[in-house]
């Protein structure tokens, strides 16, 4: 179980409050029409899945119900940070 | 296409939404999401001391306001209607008399009022907020519970992942929450009194947990 820090509410909660929305930052081609087949294919279905750090986008389901961004070690489950949607991230993959 | 954030009190209203008084008036009586339990007959029943108390605070007004935190006119009008400030600290309330606003979300807020006077707050909004913001009633959408009595933190312990310890939880601190694998807005409104905001899907299914997990405390249902 994870105790998660949400930046809107402002304390940490458990984590059956919240869902992964899966990975953060992922931007809309600007012009889709002018996208390849793959670069499109590419933004929809492709997604990372490091051993260590991700940057994960979360939502609190049960509570603000607002979107934050989490770095997480996907080996050690540790939260390395939180911040919030257009913020960018410190604490990065070297 | 004017811009919604610098609009003044008379043009919003001038853009009125549709508004319509959901209450039909006094002399038909509503029906909460509760009505079937009949909890006016068995608070005349049952025991008269134990160590939770449950009411039902039914058929208020819920209004749902979204504005902007930032904006001093918004935050004013709020003022002038209901004579209170929204709470603008993550996880607290306010209350006037008979008027008690909660903090949902950075910028959302739910606002209780009595059922009847609903339409005209819902009115008072239009004519008083200027620029970009939403009022809904969502009043047919939940139902409220008052929980109180020296096991109250106990029987909800149960229920939530919150801590409820008076360092943590004080008076007038609010969360949404799980409750029950359903979800609730809490509201401490005493040492051992606490106000639910919940589903009226689910209000049945927490009537019946309630009972299931008062057994060991006893429950007095009050009317």
């Amino acid at each position: 179980m994870l105790h998660i820090y949400c930046p809107h509410c402002g304390e940490y909660r458990e984590e059956e409050e919240f869902h992964c929305a899966g990975q953060a930052h992922i931007a809309r081609p600007l012009e889709p029409e002018a996208c390849s087949d793959q670069e499109w294919g590419e933004y929809l279905f492709f997604r990372k899945n490091p051993r260590g750090l991700h940057h994960e986008l979360w939502v609190h389901a049960a509570g603000c119900r607002k979107f934050f961004n989490m770095t997480r070690d996907t080996q050690s489950y540790e939260i390395k940070e939180v911040y919030k949607i257009g913020e960018q991230p410190s604490v990065v993959a070297e | 296409m004017s811009d919604l954030n610098n609009m003044t009190a008379a043009e919003s209203a001038a853009t009125k939404a549709a508004v319509m008084n959901q209450v039909p008036g006094p002399e038909i009586e509503g029906q909460s999401p509760l009505h079937h339990a009949d909890l006016a007959s068995l608070a005349k029943q049952g025991p008269k001391t134990s160590g939770v108390h449950l009411r039902e605070l039914k058929l208020l007004g819920h209004l749902t306001l979204r504005c902007n935190p930032a904006n001093a006119d918004q935050l004013a009008a709020v003022e002038r209607v209901l004579g209170v400030a929204l709470p603008l600290q993550p996880l607290t309330s306010s209350e006037n008399g008979n008027y008690s606003i909660r903090w949902m979300s950075p910028d959302e807020w739910l606002i209780l009022v009595p059922g009847l006077e609903t339409f005209d707050i819902e009115t008072k909004f239009r004519d008083e907020m200027p620029g970009h913001y939403s009022l809904v009633n969502s009043s047919g959408g939940s139902t409220v519970l008052e929980l109180s009595g020296e096991n109250v933190v106990e029987l909800l312990k149960k229920a939530t992942p919150i801590d409820l310890h008076a360092k943590s939880f004080p008076v007038g601190k609010v969360v949404s929450t799980l409750l029950a694998k359903s979800t609730a807005t809490i509201r401490r409104t005493g040492d051992q009194r606490f106000e639910l905001v919940i589903r009226r899907s689910f209000s049945d299914y927490i009537w019946l947990w309630i009972q299931d997990a008062s057994l060991e405390f006893g429950l007095v249902v009050e009317a």
